[in-house]
């Protein structure tokens, strides 16, 4: 394997300004230190994202970066990956510029399969203008925008994902570190738009929000970290698996009703139809556990090397390559 | 049979949208111009993409000016005016001149297109007080008939008809034949079925004409009398004009054009233009809106592309945010604005100059950005190029502002040399500078800021929309520091001036009466002073095409009339633009917002009162 040959200083700006226990510092954190084991250089790495707490992560990056403007961050990502191939670009946006304000913007990212690093961190609230609610809180939530309670659903990212015909969508907890590294690398070695949703935590305007899963022995009980290839087992001693039930997904105990290792469903993040995929994304507590690590890695064309590759078959085929050529095109006459 | 020969003409086809009247239109200006003629078109379209047929919304129209010398504009009224069926007799017929010819094909008036276009009697040209000279010619019995042994089907026959009157209008104009089937073989290359039927109801409304002497007293023959340079010419519209001074530009600079688009009404021809030409490198993304469209050639402008968003005044109030994102973050970006009709929806397909104040101020804080008005189909050409010269050379975004009128019509266009046009020279960071460098670090000749593409080593660099310090381009809330970036940020744009050409005035230069207008009313008004200065009137014209900032000797020139009128297709906007930068001249106005080009014949008289007034 080829040696690392920039450290984390090199990816490394500034002080983070985000508020102490915020799940942004573990997460940047892990964004540094995976692009220390992904060794692309920090002048060929664009970080664009877009308005939020989680979207001045920019100014924390010893990177070409961008700190856009609400809700727009895949757009403009879109631009300099479409201009710019060779670039590594990781777009960073909150639940609410990612989902709420752009929200179109997102899933057509998606959809055209562009390549770029997606971070969604999910802390279902809006931080930055002082706690009201977003479009991943649930319904009922109570917030400053909503003293009664919300009284609409909430949308369920990797369902918007998967309708948008996305092809990577993977799920981390902020303040694990190494996991959240894992998926970093995994969602920039896919070849297209990936997603990675990040759950973290607003200690001031959503505080617990996911105490299910803030420590470790809260997830070895309520999380099922995935790994291609493998059954799905969970429990603090994996004595939990997943079967397939009908048209959905059941949790069995090892040992009961003779049920062993080879009776539960193997991991296949590869599997063009997304159906698995979805139920397992969709599956939360009490009866579930939380999925975490890669759920959907499929191989797909992309759009900046389908543009790219457009332009180098035209250029083969038509005869004219240059302004004065293409003016010759035209129907022409002589003033002599 | 006489043959009169005339300065000018102009001649307006139309009929249902299906009609082929654009078709017809466009290959009648290509044979005139080949022949040496200057020419001006203007297609006049329906909202409806294919409102029922043979009904009152349906009407298109093509209006074509010929001359024998220079036309500025596709004329107010017109000469000979084709009606394809009643519905276009009525709209159509207050555009032709009290002594125009009409040519109607007399097989489409039946009871039921009478009643389509809402007649009251059978007598369609009594019912509308017509008195021109009409011939009647049964043109889809006619075209029918030319096409009897064809193996075509019934509606792909009727379909040829445009060529018959087309045929017609050759054989008025005594305009040969053979480069109208040229074009036509061409046009229908992979159909030579189609392209030799349509030939020979052409040849059929030759003959026609030549044959019945089509109840006319004479025949017409403009000669070419244009001192015109030496050289290539094509014909170009605006749209298309624009699509080229942008992809000059790029390579002027040695750049990739990016261009991020939405469809809209009618700015979409500039996307059709460029995504044709991929292989020049071009790079064109149709976005999922307006603010995709705008936000995405930020980014591209970030990541070093020569970066374009194309669309009309509904787009722009959606783009406005992102380029206030370029304003601040001090990035290049061209913005075109073909102007339409609105508010809101407005009239999509027809023209106005209403976005002028929009562009100069419609977003939020101080945002000063250069505005350039392109004043005709062909001057979109250089128009664009300059518009992406500044965009690039003081790293901001350019309005430009076209609208329907110059972007649809056309007129005749020598093929420009690139060697001619200035160099597009970006204030690209060099090596040398790496370490002194910050994102904000400035020309002092021109306040832009250096640029620093992504990829290049030693220049990593955040920007963003919140205010910035100018000495280390962390972001900054210090009063004195906003300040001084908001004044960079103008003094930067206000520097423009510097390589922008000063003012001209054309018309009589001891004028009583100067005519001041802006971007694609220069046709109209140019000819209005003409017209007037032939009359031994003294006025003359004072064109804008540099909007923001002004020309230098702008205010000088606005200074030495006795009176300033500004004419322009809005409630007053240039006028009160102007009235901000030069208090002490009292501007007249002459407005309109009928969707439609200025009437020179309005012009005159309007101004003529004002100088007698």
């Amino acid at each position: 394997m080829e040696e690392n040959k920039y450290t984390i200083k090199d990816y490394k700006m500034g002080q983070p300004r985000w508020c102490p226990g915020c799940g942004d510092h573990g997460f940047l954190s892990s964004l540094h230190r995976a692009m220390v084991d992904l060794n692309v250089p920090p002048h060929e790495i664009a970080v664009i994202s877009g308005i939020g707490c989680s979207s001045r992560l920019p100014y924390y990056m010893h990177t070409y970066a961008m700190h856009t403007i609400h809700g727009r961050a895949v757009a403009v990502a879109t631009g300099v990956k479409v201009a710019n191939p060779k670039l590594t670009v990781w777009q960073v946006s909150g639940d609410g510029d990612g989902l709420a304000i752009g929200g179109n913007h997102f899933i057509h990212a998606m959809r055209r399969n562009i390549d770029i690093n997606m971070i969604l961190l999910n802390n279902r609230i809006y931080g930055l203008t002082k706690g009201q609610y977003s479009p991943t809180s649930a319904r009922g939530f109570v917030s400053k925008s909503s003293p009664f309670g919300t009284v609409e659903d909430p949308f369920r990212p990797a369902e918007l994902c998967f309708g948008a015909r996305g092809h990577f969508f993977a799920r981390c907890v902020a303040v694990e570190i190494a996991a959240t590294m894992d998926v970093l690398k995994a969602a920039a070695k896919h070849k297209g738009a990936s997603v990675v949703e990040v759950l973290q935590n607003c200690v001031i305007f959503n505080n617990g929000i996911f105490d299910r899963l803030a420590t470790k022995d809260a997830r070895a009980k309520n999380a099922l970290y995935l790994e291609q290839g493998k059954p799905m087992l969970f429990g603090e001693n994996k004595e939990f698996g997943l079967q397939q039930d009908g048209f959905g997904l059941k949790v069995v105990k090892l040992g009961e009703n003779g049920i062993t290792e080879k009776d539960i469903l193997v991991h296949d993040a590869t599997c063009l139809d997304n159906t698995l995929h979805t139920k397992l994304a969709l599956m939360e507590g009490p009866d579930f556990p939380v999925a975490l690590g890669v759920i959907r890695d499929v191989e797909a064309p992309t759009y900046d090397a389908a543009v790219e590759q457009q332009i180098e078959d035209v250029k083969a085929k038509k005869k004219y390559h240059n302004f004065n050529e293409l003016l010759l095109t035209n129907d022409t006459w002589e003033v002599k | 049979m006489i043959i009169k020969e005339i300065e000018q003409v102009v001649v307006r086809f139309s009929g249902d949208s299906g009609d082929g009247m654009q078709l017809a239109g466009n290959i009648f200006s290509n044979v005139s111009a080949i022949v040496g003629n200057d020419i001006c078109t203007f297609p006049d379209y329906p909202a409806d993409i294919r409102a029922p047929q043979g009904t009152l919304t349906g009407v298109s129209g093509f209006q074509v000016h010929i001359g024998a010398d220079r036309v500025l504009t596709p004329g107010d009224l017109c000469d000979v005016l084709v009606v394809m069926n009643p519905a276009a007799l009525k709209t159509q017929h207050q555009f032709c001149k009290k002594r125009g010819i009409i040519i109607a094909d007399i097989d489409s008036f039946t009871q039921k297109d009478l009643d389509k276009a809402l007649f009251a009697t059978d007598q369609p040209f009594e019912e509308l007080g017509i008195r021109n000279e009409v011939i009647e010619a049964p043109i889809s019995s006619m075209c029918k008939a030319a096409l009897v042994d064809s193996d075509l089907d019934k509606k792909s026959i009727l379909r040829c008809k445009n060529m018959f009157a087309l045929g017609l209008v050759c054989w008025l104009f005594n305009r040969k034949l053979s480069l109208a089937e040229d074009m036509l073989r061409t046009k229908f290359a992979k159909k030579p079925t189609i392209a030799e039927a349509n030939v020979k109801v052409l040849n059929a409304g030759y003959n026609y004409g030549a044959n019945i002497h089509a109840s006319v007293a004479s025949t017409y023959k403009i000669e070419s009398k244009s001192k015109k340079t030496k050289g290539l010419y094509t014909e170009i519209n605006g749209n298309k004009a624009t699509s080229y001074g942008l992809i000059a530009a790029a390579e002027k600079a040695a750049m990739q054009l990016y261009l991020g688009s939405y469809p809209i009404t009618p700015a979409t021809d500039i996307l059709h233009e460029l995504t044709k030409h991929k292989s020049l490198g071009i790079k064109t993304v149709q976005a999922e809106d307006e603010i995709a469209a705008c936000a995405s050639a930020v980014g591209a402008a970030f990541a070093g592309s020569l970066a374009v968003t194309t669309t009309s005044g509904p787009g722009v109030c959606l783009k406005s945010e992102a380029v206030n994102l370029a304003v601040i973050a001090e990035l290049p970006l061209v913005i075109v604005d073909v102007q339409r009709g609105g508010p809101s929806t407005g009239l999509p397909t027809k023209s106005e100059q209403t976005d002028l104040l929009q562009v100069l101020y419609g977003r939020n804080g101080e945002s000063p950005v250069p505005v350039i008005a392109a004043t005709s189909p062909t001057n979109c050409f250089d128009a664009a190029f300059m518009a992406c010269k500044i965009a690039l050379e003081h790293m901001t975004p350019v309005f430009l502002l076209t609208d329907a009128y110059i972007a649809n019509g056309s007129a005749t266009w020598k093929l420009p040399n690139l060697e001619d046009y200035p160099a597009i020279c970006p204030p690209y960071v060099t090596p040398d500078m790496a370490d002194n460098w910050t994102p904000y670090l400035r020309n002092p000749k021109t306040d832009a800021r250096y640029w620093a593409l992504p990829g290049t080593e030693g220049f990593t660099h955040c920007l963003g929309g919140l205010e910035k310090s100018s000495e280390t381009g962390a972001i900054s809330t210090e009063p004195e520091n906003h300040e001084k970036m908001t004044e960079l940020r103008q003094s930067k744009i206000d520097k423009i001036v510097d390589c922008i050409p000063d003012l001209e005035v054309h018309g009589d230069a001891t004028a009583d009466l100067l005519v001041v207008g802006f971007g694609g009313t220069y046709g109209h008004l140019c000819s209005a002073v003409q017209e007037m200065n032939a009359a031994g009137k003294k006025v003359a014209l004072a064109h804008f095409e540099f909007i923001n900032p002004l020309p230098k000797n702008a205010a000088e020139v606005l200074r030495s009339y006795k009176k300033v009128v500004v004419a322009e297709q809005n409630m007053g906007q240039f006028a009160t633009f102007l009235r901000t930068k030069v208090q002490d001249v009292h501007f007249y106005q002459f407005n309109q917002v009928k969707g439609q080009p200025f009437v020179i014949e309005e012009l005159v008289e309007h101004f003529t009162k004002l100088m007698e007034d």
